[in-house]
């Protein structure tokens, strides 16, 4: 529907690499990259987001996590947790 | 063996027979003990020796009392023999059988020593063991492992919060139908939940997510729009420029004009435009999109209609509704909070809806019955209120624009009044009555609500239509209109003629002020340029002069201030929205004055200015 539109775009924007959406359980539910890749990302993407919502949370426990941004050398991972799911994306910024 | 036996050698002698002996003491121990051996055998014997002849035995028997230690049991049993013997045979068996088991002598002390030691043990039955166990079915065990973190347990009480607000609110009286309705809902809340795929949920996250991409792929738009300032304006002279920022598009309105702009007065990144198409001849569908700064690449709502939209409005308390005014003469109320495309509300033929396009809309306060109203005018002359009664539009004519003077003879002597086409309309910040009109003929007309039939005040104002009024936001009694007629005019209303004439070799398509100085304010002409003018710097020019739109021929509608960031959006014809930065030039803010408002300060300058320019008037009062 609607969303699936909004994920189009976003995997259609310029430099994005990919887009995974990952459930609670931390099981990968929809990426446009390739298994292996799809599995370690959710994996270890998965942990460190419930890391972080731990300690913004522990901090104080009205907040809550809203967004998630890695930025390395190569690119830009972008995470935005949701009530039951994790969506995760690629980005190069172009510089 | 009875049989001689060879003996192979004799020397001297020959031994027969030997048997060796052992001589112990005859009081020793050992030698004692022997002794009691062979009496008690030698009783034995006797004994039973002595049945067959028992009187004889007598003297026998004494004997053998003589030869045994202990003689008092064998006397009593020698007196029982006797006796028996006087008994008779019977008697004899029984005393024979008394006689028989041997007489319990005190026998001697046993010595215990280790070659006397006997051991005797002796061991119970051990019973066989056998094992029977019974084992219950286990009970089904779970692992379940959580961390109790502060935010776990807030979670918990809050949830708690809301189970128990929500058991009051179904305690309330109107249980029964809520209920119902409840459960409803709930049913088909659960039907849409287990039919939609999960990837719905994702919609918020993927909502951000996209605007970080775009925050990502625009970043150096974005940090422009925050921090940059342009320093070369210190060396300019008071002139500013206009940094392009982001350009708002979408495929399907290329080939329509923007006609309306509006920023959402709550949300402050939000705006709305308006596609349709100015040309009379090639009318098409319109359509309604709201862009948010943060997200360039694509509409946050996309309305469609089939008639062009020729302006709208976004009312202040109500920021989720939209009045919007069509080409043929229609209006409607799009709710943003409702996701279909189609309008909320919507006038008809049968409501009173204009037959022309309708120019521009305006929410006005809610009525006294706190029903939601709003005022549109169009070029059929008339001016609408139009108030959203019970899910319903309801017109009510508030004025008919006549033109004075020119009635008409009409066909069968009737005397038909022509009206003047209104193209514009700005309602006073303060003065809630009062209202300006721009028509088509060129005037401006000031109204009142109360009266429907006069005006206040007529301003001849241009040559052509008035294309935009707009009331000053600080001032009480200044406006400004532009026209077709390449002018820009600024006016106090209590004066006939217009104080400030700017002619901008181009026809002006939109004006407007600036939320924040009371003497800027910005024009957009056909030419594809922006000019901004700052009264308290330069009277006579503008102080910014930009093109702003890449091809030539394409025209600017309309423009607005951002009322928060020093940003202004742009609409042309080719349906595109450009958003731009105000240098630091154009948005000096006018010193303090001792002792006044800042925002009074440039009012009184422009007072001042009026009383420069009209000096054949009587000065302009202070407000």
């Amino acid at each position: 529907a609607e969303v699936e539109e909004t994920l189009k775009r976003i995997q259609a924007h310029k430099g994005v690499v990919g887009t995974i959406v990952v459930n609670a359980e931390g099981i990968p539910i929809r990426t446009t990259l390739d298994n292996s890749t799809t599995v370690q990302y959710a994996g270890l993407l998965h942990q460190l987001t419930m890391k972080a919502r731990s300690t913004v949370r522990d901090i104080d426990p009205q907040n809550d996590l809203t967004f998630l941004r890695i930025r390395s050398k190569k690119h830009e991972i972008m995470v935005a947790p949701d009530k039951e799911y994790l969506l995760i994306v690629i980005q190069n910024p172009c510089e | 063996e009875r049989t001689y036996k060879p003996v192979s050698y004799v020397d001297q002698m020959a031994i027969h027979f030997s048997m060796d002996g052992n001589l112990i003491l005859k009081d020793s121990d050992e030698g004692r003990r022997q002794n009691a051996r062979l009496s008690i055998e030698e009783g034995k014997f006797l004994k039973t020796q002595s049945f067959l002849p028992p009187l004889e035995d007598s003297a026998i028997i004494s004997e053998e009392a003589e030869i045994k230690d202990a003689e008092s049991t064998e006397d009593a049993q020698a007196a029982g023999e006797e006796e028996a013997e006087e008994a008779g045979t019977a008697e004899v068996a029984e005393a024979a059988e008394a006689e028989e088991p041997p007489p319990p002598r005190p026998r001697e002390r046993k010595l215990a020593n280790q070659f006397n030691f006997i051991e005797r043990a002796s061991k119970t039955l051990n019973n066989p063991l056998r094992e029977r166990a019974c084992q219950s079915e286990p009970t089904p065990c779970k692992n379940f492992s959580a961390t109790a973190n502060q935010w776990e347990i807030y979670d918990a009480y809050v949830e708690e919060l809301e189970k128990m607000e929500k058991s009051k609110e179904k305690e309330k009286p109107r249980a029964h139908i809520a209920k119902k309705e409840e459960k409803r809902k709930d049913r088909r809340s659960t039907s849409l939940e287990s039919q939609s795929d999960d990837i719905t949920k994702v919609s918020k996250a993927a909502k951000i997510m996209e605007r970080m991409v775009n925050q990502n792929t625009f970043d150096d738009i974005a940090q422009d729009f925050k921090y940059f300032e342009d320093a070369s304006d210190e060396y300019r002279d008071q002139q500013g420029t206009l940094l392009p920022l982001w350009k708002f598009q979408y495929d399907k309105t290329k080939r329509l004009a923007v006609t309306a702009i509006s920023w959402n007065p709550k949300y402050k990144d939000l705006f709305a435009v308006g596609y349709g198409s100015y040309d009379f001849m090639k009318q098409s569908r319109g359509m309604l999109l709201l862009y948010t700064m943060k997200n360039p690449s694509f509409p946050e709502y996309v309305f469609s209609s089939e008639s062009g939209i020729m302006c709208l409005d976004i009312h202040s308390d109500h920021p989720h509704l939209v009045a919007v005014g069509f080409y043929d003469g229609n209006v409607a109320i799009y709710s943003l909070k409702k996701p279909s495309s189609q309008p909320s509300y919507r006038s008809s033929a049968k409501l009173g809806k204009h037959t022309d396009p309708v120019w521009q809309v305006k929410w006005q306060k809610d009525d006294m019955d706190n029903n939601l109203n709003f005022f549109s005018v169009s070029s059929d002359g008339r001016i609408v209120s139009w108030t959203l009664v019970k899910n319903e539009l309801v017109h009510t004519d508030v004025i008919k624009l006549s033109v004075e003077g020119a009635t008409m003879q009409g066909p069968e002597g009737l005397q038909l009044q022509t009206l003047g086409c209104g193209t514009s309309f700005d309602f006073h910040k303060k003065i809630d009555y009062l209202f300006l009109v721009g028509t088509e003929e060129g005037k401006i007309y000031k109204c009142s609500k109360c009266y429907s039939s006069q005006f206040l005040d007529v301003f001849e104002a241009h040559h052509m239509a008035v294309d935009a009024v707009s009331w000053n936001p600080y001032h009480m009694k200044v406006f400004i209109s532009c026209s077709s007629d390449w002018t820009v005019k600024i006016w106090d209303h209590t004066i006939k003629t217009p104080m400030f004439i700017y002619d901008l070799n181009s026809a002006v398509g939109d004006v407007a002020w600036s939320p924040y100085s009371s003497t800027v304010f910005a024009a957009v002409t056909n030419d594809g340029k922006a000019h901004v003018f700052d009264l308290s710097v330069n009277k006579y020019e503008a102080i910014c002069t930009q093109v702003v739109v890449a091809k030539k021929k394409n025209k600017i509608t309309h423009v607005r201030f951002n009322p928060v960031y020093p940003v202004v959006i742009i609409g042309d014809d080719r349906g595109h929205v450009t958003c731009l930065k105000l240098s630091p030039n154009l948005r000096r803010m006018p010193k303090e004055k001792k002792g006044q408002e800042v925002k009074k300060g440039p009012e009184v300058e422009i007072a001042k200015l009026d009383k420069l320019l009209n000096l054949v008037r009587e000065p302009a009062s202070r407000a």
